[in-house]
């Protein structure tokens, strides 16, 4: 191939600079920091910008749809009946009792015109639950649980497995030999399970659902931190340290730790979507935290039931999951290779 | 070889016995059995009766050997809700999550690794494009979610395909796709695509476009093989998702298997029941990990001599 490009003329300052901007800034990123952004501001002051309780609902609005969604009607026959027998009616026909609420002068035999879902409201703006609990509520209150847990998550077992890393990496031998063996066989065991059998024998609170995801991750924290204290430890400033008389405890976390804090805080970006996502599982499977607490786990699994008559209540929560963490995926992945590209190898 | 292959089945040993200690533990921290068994009317003599049948007067550690033996024999025990022994409930239902699961990893590879390869090779391109695409939405989208979304344009909207249940062929569909698309199709794939481009970027894939080989031998031949080994790694890395979806998929598409047992019997906090398929699914579990240590073994010698 002929390299055209040697006798083109260069191109205009601005081009190569807009160029450069494209290719560095990455301006696709505005929209999942913009999400993010959202979503946080949005757990944060979750009591003052709800429309609504997020936990009472208000039956008579059951079940009510998206704002923009129009009304269905559907032509439904006639027929004789009290109240008590309707076992014999069925989809397209309506007894004679629920009609006349609809029009007293109908008859038995003719057909009525019955409203079968009613119109959008712009006071639920997404909609109603099976229980009249406005969904968009409920999901800017499942942004602070999702927010909540997965901090506290990775506090905990980012604390941990940090500590235990810097440990295991420091040390060496038979405390690193254990600490890694411990690793491998945390990461071996099936912990969707036990976090199951652990909830059916201590009933689902908030801080077992925590202890066990920071159970989860805190080993990935340890094998990363471990990995870069191995690397950092034959460094000059850290011999120069010691030369200069400073303790095990002080070079551990004044000298070697900053050191490594980018690859930490990678790390743990990369995995509040991992936290979130199991979170969400955890509470789909009924594992999580207790009702009637707005976690977008949960509603997507109340939803699960309606999703022939009302796709509302399933798919908004899901699309909150979804987005969240997708922007916090593509955040994540910016970050590993700006601050960390060595962590490449993650995944 | 035999060293790393005596370590990782060590590993599992160690593994299943922390699960049933934590099992053991649990049980015990739950309560006394007795309280389910016997009514408030029960005499103190019936209590200490039925306590010495289920061997609760014995020391822990006694009780723990004991519980270790049925395990051993495949005795789970009784299923408080269904009255039937535990194991012939969990036989019903292994052949549906084989099945599916099965059929799930399947189709991610079937999908993920051309996919992943074309990717790679045709860098920028709309394909490159695609595969980004689903790689991202599988890798943040809840396999539940995408279940349910299936369920709702697929069935009820089009109702091209049954919304649940395990009955012909086509009812296969829906939960296959979204097993393998949020648990495995992801990971494959882009393992594959950045695995494939460091190795079209390695020494000898250079020296064999030097000597002149086609394009398609160079890509099929040199780089496919080498590239295939981190992918395998992932089997087992991704197993804490693939078991989470296939527990989630289950229990959205009303499949008859294992995982929906779960649920089924962690709502009707029967214990015997969910640690007999917890101890089940843990051996599977460790198994499929075993298992991809000794195929990654095999085909990647560097292994063998760490």
């Amino acid at each position: 191939m002929t390299d055209v490009s040697a006798f083109a003329p260069p191109q205009p300052v601005w081009v190569r600079a807009f160029r450069a901007v494209l290719r560095w800034r990455r301006p696709v990123l505005i929209i999942p920091v913009l999400i993010l952004t959202s979503v946080v501001v949005a757990g944060i002051t979750a009591d003052w910008i709800s429309p609504h309780h997020p936990e009472k609902g208000v039956l008579v609005d059951r079940l009510s749809p998206p704002f923009w969604s129009g009304e269905i009607t559907e032509l439904k026959t006639v027929v004789p009946g009290s109240p008590l027998q309707k076992t014999n009616v069925t989809v397209d026909q309506i007894t004679e009792h629920d009609a006349k609420r609809i029009d007293p002068d109908v008859a038995v035999g003719s057909q009525i015109t019955v409203v079968t879902r009613p119109e959008g409201t712009t006071k639920y703006l997404l909609g109603t639950d099976h229980l009249g609990r406005d969904l968009l509520t409920r999901i800017i209150h499942g942004a602070r649980i999702s927010l909540v847990m997965a901090a506290l998550t990775l506090l905990v077992g980012g604390t941990m497995g940090t500590v235990l890393g810097l440990t295991a990496g420091w040390y060496g031998g038979w405390i690193d030999e254990a600490v890694m063996r411990l690793v491998d066989i945390i990461l071996a065991l099936p912990l969707i399970l036990i976090a199951l059998v652990l909830v059916v024998a201590l009933g689902p609170s908030f801080q077992l659902i925590v202890g066990i995801m920071a159970i989860a991750i805190w080993p990935l924290f340890t094998r990363v931190t471990r990995g870069e204290v191995l690397r950092v430890k034959t460094a000059d400033y850290v011999a120069l340290a010691r030369v200069s008389g400073a303790g095990t405890l002080r070079i551990m976390f004044v000298h070697i730790l900053p050191g490594i804090t980018n690859s930490v805080i990678v790390v743990a970006t990369l995995l509040v979507g991992v936290v979130i996502l199991l979170e969400a599982a955890l509470s789909f499977l009924g594992a999580g935290v207790p009702k009637p607490t707005p976690a977008w786990g949960l509603m997507l699994s109340e939803g699960r039931d309606y999703i022939a008559k009302a796709w509302w209540i399933s798919t908004f929560p899901g699309l909150a999951i979804f987005l969240t963490v997708l922007s916090l995926n593509l955040f994540g992945d910016w970050l590993r290779d700006a601050l960390d590209p060595r962590l490449r190898q993650l995944e | 070889m035999q060293r790393f292959l005596m370590r990782r089945f060590f590993l599992m040993i160690i593994t299943l016995f922390a699960v049933s200690m934590i099992i053991f533990v649990m049980a015990r921290v739950s309560g006394d059995p007795r309280n389910l068994l016997l009514d408030e009317m029960a005499t103190d003599e019936q209590w200490e009766l039925l306590g010495k049948e289920l061997g609760l007067d014995k020391p822990y550690y006694q009780q723990y050997a004991i519980f270790m033996g049925g395990v051993l024999q495949g005795d789970f025990g009784v299923s408080l809700q269904q009255d039937r022994p535990v194991m012939e409930i969990i036989s019903e239902r292994v052949v549906p999550t084989l099945q599916l699961g099965g059929a799930a990893f399947l189709l991610a590879l079937i999908v993920g690794i051309p996919l992943g390869v074309l990717s790679a090779v045709k860098r920028g391109s709309i394909l490159d494009q695609v595969g980004r695409a689903v790689a991202l939405i599988g890798q943040a989208a809840p396999s539940f979610w995408l279940g349910i979304m299936f369920i709702f344009i697929f069935a009820v909207g089009l109702d091209l395909v049954p919304p649940s249940g395990r009955y012909e062929w086509n009812s296969f569909i829906l939960p296959t796709i979204t097993l393998a698309w949020g648990g495995f199709l992801a990971g494959s794939l882009r393992l594959m695509r950045s695995a494939m481009l460091d190795t079209l970027d390695s020494e000898y894939v250079k020296l064999a476009r030097a000597k002149g080989l086609s394009t398609r031998s160079i890509i099929w031949k040199h780089a496919f093989r080498n590239a295939l080994i981190p992918p395998l790694t992932l089997a087992g890395v991704s197993m804490p998702a693939i078991l989470t979806g296939s527990i989630t998929t289950e229990l959205v598409f009303a499949w008859p298997g294992m995982g929906q047992l779960a649920v089924q019997a962690l709502f009707a906090a029967d214990y015997p029941l969910i640690q007999g398929l917890t101890i089940m699914f843990t051996l599977g579990y460790v198994f499929v990990a075993l298992l991809v240590d000794v195929l990654y073994a095999y085909i990647d010698p560097r292994i063998r001599y760490t």
